[in-house]
């Protein structure tokens, strides 16, 4: 019988999902709390209930990477590799990698001190908008329509002085509907799609209230997506589009511990079962 | 149980998991289930949200 294990610090409904699935193949389940869970430089596999293969769902961005990362030590196949999770939760890292990959993304500037990213915007112009290149949820992510927005929130940058906020992220306004796309990929393979509407303003992120609504995956979304997810090194992949009035579809960014609750309840397709059995045939290659 | 917080009586359901989040429907703390045997839970503060969480 095979074993999974799913890997989590904070039980959701999502990882409650996942585990069920797998019980229902019938496969031995773990649930291990990254919380409170030991490891060391002699660790070895046998001493975890750790199966033979991990999903790795932690909410915490940091805690779910060095996780992977010792799980990867210990040699036990970890869905997503610590190499996805590592690119994919930079926003930087991603965006080049989108690039080099050519996939359409968002003009994307980077900047490495307050003073060059001011000159950057009073160089291209208003508005653009600031992301941290570690966090989600659409948090700290505004547009900075004139100088003194851009000129305050520079300032607030510059005395939280996080080692992350000495790099900035300024990226194009999309002119696009009051919507993007989430296509969630599995081993290269689009399973489903949503549109999230915003609610107010420019975010459209579900965890800020944005309706998530069923999308069906057109030719031109699935290609993108592919091309997204193979460009990021596979796995369970979150790839969010928006639709460009001039460009049409472009990739802005790709999720690694993507969440699914809501489109779980409307899609056609059992998306915890397919994560489950994409990782029961991640094994046996 | 109750509400380690503010005292207010605290719905687990019976399927709830360790790791679970249960939230106080009164002053909205959250707590994190540290054990649970039968109708012997544990509670434990919830670690609060951080800046790198997300997807």
């Amino acid at each position: 019988m095979s074993k999974v294990c799913i890997v989590f610090d904070r039980l959701r409904s999502e990882e409650k999902m996942l585990q069920k699935e797998a019980l229902d193949l019938g496969c031995e389940t773990s649930m291990l709390d990254a919380k409170i869970t030991q490891i060391d430089t002699d660790s070895k596999k046998e001493d975890y209930s750790l199966g033979e293969v991990v999903l790795e769902r932690c909410v915490s961005y940091f805690r779910g990477l060095h996780f992977t990362a010792s799980l990867e030590f210990m040699d036990v196949p970890t869905i997503n590799s610590y190499e996805v999770a590592d690119i994919c939760g930079n926003k930087m890292l991603m965006t080049l990698r989108l690039k080099k990959h050519n996939i359409p993304t968002p003009k994307t500037y980077f900047s490495f001190s307050s003073e060059s990213a001011f000159q950057n915007l009073e160089k291209v112009g208003y508005p653009l908008v600031i992301k941290p290149i570690i966090g989600s949820w659409g948090r700290g992510v505004m547009s900075l329509k004139d100088k003194d927005t851009a000129e305050a929130i520079l300032e607030i940058r510059d005395i939280n002085d996080g080692p992350h906020d000495r790099i900035y992220y300024l990226q194009e306004l999309i002119q696009r509907p009051p919507r993007d796309i989430r296509v969630i990929t599995i081993g290269d393979e689009p399973i489903a799609a949503m549109y999230r509407k915003s609610s107010d303003g420019f975010k459209t992120n579900i965890a800020l209230g944005a309706d998530p609504e069923l999308c069906e995956i057109t030719k031109d979304m699935e290609d993108l997506a592919v091309k997204a997810s193979k460009a990021m090194g596979g796995g369970i992949l979150g790839i969010d589009m928006m639709e460009d009035e001039k460009k049409g579809l472009v990739v802005h960014e790709v999720n690694n511990t993507v969440e699914f609750k809501g489109l779980a309840r409307v899609a056609k397709k059992n998306i915890p079962k397919a994560m489950v059995e994409y990782a029961l045939n991640y094994i046996r290659k | 149980m109750n509400c380690p917080e503010c005292d207010a009586t605290l719905n687990i359901p019976d399927d709830a998991s360790v790791g679970e989040i249960i939230s106080c429907p009164d002053c909205g703390a959250d707590f994190e289930i540290a054990s649970k045997d039968g109708s012997n839970v544990v509670l434990k503060q919830a670690e609060s949200v951080g800046e790198d969480w997300g997807e």
